[in-house]
């Protein structure tokens, strides 16, 4: 704020000058403002591309894919990817399986795409369940303490104290023969799994914006006006809460398709399926399984998942910072 | 102004904010003695000044007036009704009557939402209106506080510190309310901004009948506005009497102290007054002073200070003092 020891008028003149600036310049919410910052952000605007590009493979797999994934070409296995002439076994390349094939003649980029749906999936679907479910939860132990409060954060800290991986591998392993570990060709055990471990990091992140928030005047002012408490909640505490939710979304979606990459790995992940009409048939995980056991002979079966791993990995990590910078809390309800 | 009709009356109002302990089980260990038996009127068209230093509890009473702060005992009459008994939709309905303006202009309106919004979300929430006539009410709203009307749909941040303290003004005045408690509404602005919202605070007044709590620190921010003081000191109210007996003839030493404190504009005067310097820090309100609270930092102390609570009564027509020696 400037201070003016100037003649009066001037500052009658300043707030005119003000008034006409406004009366100039559309109005733009918080949100906007961040959605600015962001799109200047040019590593985030690639990751941004990368993750629909990815979606939109794993929704339109079954169109794109040049090849059925299961099929078997009888001798036309180990072919070697298009640009490599002659592979590691004398196998000639053919131009109809760019990525050239496994030990089965299947093709392998018609595998990779279907793979796609499986890490997508474990990217959204379980983190919009958790987030709804993290948040709500957050909202109320903040908003009424007492012993809900206390009853999340012993959750949390139990949750926290015990190793993730090492959680997911006993839940895999003890209930994959069950009729729960079979549902979704063993994803909905997976996505279960992911969804006990990661929703309390959204609790306990929602929980302290409100525990901070909650002091504010706004919120006093919205009692003051009548409000109730669901109003409160969910109109003055979490709209001003997503800030942080969003950052923790883009941050936490990566650990997630990391994590099935390696149950995958591990034969924990995805049950392959060999039923065309499956929605998931392999995932990148299983495929770097199969991958790894020829590993010096068809280099490329290994890859191709592992790229693609990683490439969606580092555009959600883009956009996470990117996010991070353009919400940055710091800036939240001043100019 | 009607003569000396009460609006509100606060009777022993106590409030007490407990200290907590322990990581499991919570066990109180103390409590903050933020408000500690005040009881005043407060009259119909009046502006009340509440002064004391920062501390003392007048935030706490204003807010366990309004119910935001639910008292540790006392009660509140507003028309006959004790505000301290009623809940849930009782309370809502009978607080619309009393609104507040906060000392925060950036922590008092929500940042995601527009000015419209925020103005007339009152008027939803008590069916005063429908979402397809907020627009008008926003325009009415904003016009009242000396703003443009075609605002309705900026956000707070686009705004200056002045025009966010018109914008809250604008959302407690959405109620119709007989009573405003003004929380150190100008404290937080610019030399310059702080006499227009008076000024504007003031023409309200007289535009829509309001009766203000108005609070501030220093004595020198409510002369100009109140007809009534209160000085508060550590909980209590030491001193209550109109304005100009206040600033002519202050009985009780924390109000003579305050006064000393206030610069004077004319310099013979300036330079001869007698000054009376406070020494020492306010005592912690967790552990208050035995008998009157201000005895360790008053220059008339004595024995039944420490021993006696002085007794807040009236020593002359309308003016309260709690002091032993007055
Ligand atoms: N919510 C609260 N919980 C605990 N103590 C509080 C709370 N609000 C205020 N207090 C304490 O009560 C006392 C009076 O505070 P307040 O009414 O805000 O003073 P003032 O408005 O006069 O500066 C202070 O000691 C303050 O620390
Ligand atoms: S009662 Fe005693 S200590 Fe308190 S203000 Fe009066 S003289 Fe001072
Ligand atoms: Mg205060």
């Amino acid at each position: 704020m400037t201070t003016q020891v100037s003649h009066p008028s001037t500052g009658q003149t300043q707030a005119h000058i003000a008034n006409l600036t406004m009366m100039t310049v559309k109005p733009r919410s918080l949100w906007q403002d961040a959605w600015s910052r962001l799109i200047k952000n040019k590593a985030s605007v690639i990751g941004m591309v990368v993750i629909v590009i990815f979606t939109l493979l794993a929704i339109f797999a079954s169109v794109i894919a040049p090849h059925n994934p299961l099929q078997i070409n009888s001798g036309k296995g180990f072919t070697p990817p298009m640009w490599i002439p002659v592979g590691p076994n004398g196998v000639p390349a053919d131009p109809n399986f760019i990525f050239g094939t496994d030990t089965l003649g299947r093709d392998v980029l018609s595998r990779t795409l279907y793979g796609a749906r499986v890490s997508m999936t474990v990217g959204f679907l379980p983190t919009f369940i958790i987030i709804f479910v993290g948040t709500i939860v957050g909202l109320f132990a903040g908003y009424r303490g007492g012993r809900i409060d206390n009853l999340l954060m012993r959750i949390t800290d139990v949750v926290y104290a015990f190793p993730d991986l090492l959680f997911f591998i006993i839940v895999m392993v003890t209930l994959r023969q069950t009729p729960i570990g079979q549902m979704m060709n063993g994803l909905f055990l997976l996505f279960s799994a992911l969804a006990v471990v990661n929703w309390v990091g959204f609790a306990r992140i929602v929980r302290g914006q409100v525990l901070s928030l909650k002091e504010k005047e706004f919120v006093e002012a919205a009692r003051c006006i009548g409000a109730t408490d669901s109003r409160i909640m969910f109109r003055h505490l979490l709209p001003n809460s997503l800030g942080p939710v969003i950052i923790l979304t883009a941050m936490s979606i990566p650990g997630m398709i990391i994590t099935e990459a390696v149950l995958g790995y591990l034969g924990l992940g995805l049950i392959p399926s060999t039923n065309p009409k499956d929605f998931f048939i392999t995932s990148w995980g299983a495929s770097m399984l199969e991958g790894q056991t020829a590993i010096n002979a068809q280099p490329w079966l290994l890859l191709l998942p592992a790229i693609a791993v990683s490439l969606v990995v580092l555009a959600f990590t883009f956009l996470g910072d990117g996010l991070r910078d353009a919400l940055d809390p710091r800036l939240q309800g001043t100019q | 102004m009607a003569a000396n009709e009460v609006l509100l009356n606060v009777v022993d109002l106590v409030k007490h904010f407990p200290i907590m302990k322990g990581v499991l089980i919570q066990k109180q260990v103390g409590a903050v003695h933020a408000v500690d038996g005040v009881s005043f009127d407060i009259r119909k068209g009046e502006t009340l000044g509440l002064v004391g230093e920062s501390g003392c509890g007048k935030s706490t009473t204003g807010r366990a007036i309004l119910q935001l702060h639910r008292p540790t005992s006392g009660s509140v009459f507003y028309e006959g009704k004790d505000l301290v008994k009623l809940k849930g939709e009782n309370l809502r309905k009978t607080r619309r009557r009393m609104q507040m303006i906060f000392q925060d202009p950036y922590a008092s309106l929500n940042p995601r939402m527009t000015v419209g919004q925020i103005i007339t979300e009152p008027m939803l929430i008590h069916d005063m209106t429908t979402q397809k006539d907020t627009q008008g009410h926003a325009e009415r709203l904003l016009k009242l506080v000396g703003l443009n009307p075609a605002y309705t749909s900026r956000y707070p941040h686009e705004f200056s510190g002045g025009q966010r303290q018109r914008i809250g003004i604008a959302r407690a005045l959405a109620l119709e309310p007989a009573l405003i408690v003004c929380d150190e509404p100008i404290s937080a602005l610019d030399v310059s901004i702080q006499a227009q919202v008076v000024n504007l605070l003031e023409d309200l007044q007289a535009e829509l009948g309001l009766t203000y709590l108005f609070i501030a620190h220093d004595l020198s921010m409510v002369r100009h506005i109140s007809d009534r003081v209160a000085v508060m000191y550590l909980g209590i109210i030491v001193e209550l009497t109109s304005r100009d007996e206040l600033y002519a003839n202050a009985l009780h030493p924390y109000t003579q102290a305050l006064l000393s404190a206030v610069p004077i504009p004319d310099p013979v005067i300036e330079a001869n007054r007698k000054r009376i310097i406070l020494v020492g820090d306010v005592p912690s309100p967790v552990n208050p002073p035995s008998g009157c609270r201000f005895r360790t930092r008053c220059p008339l102390a004595a024995e039944i200070c420490k021993e006696k609570k002085p007794e807040f009564r009236e020593v002359a027509p309308d003016h309260w003092v709690a002091c032993h020696m007055v």
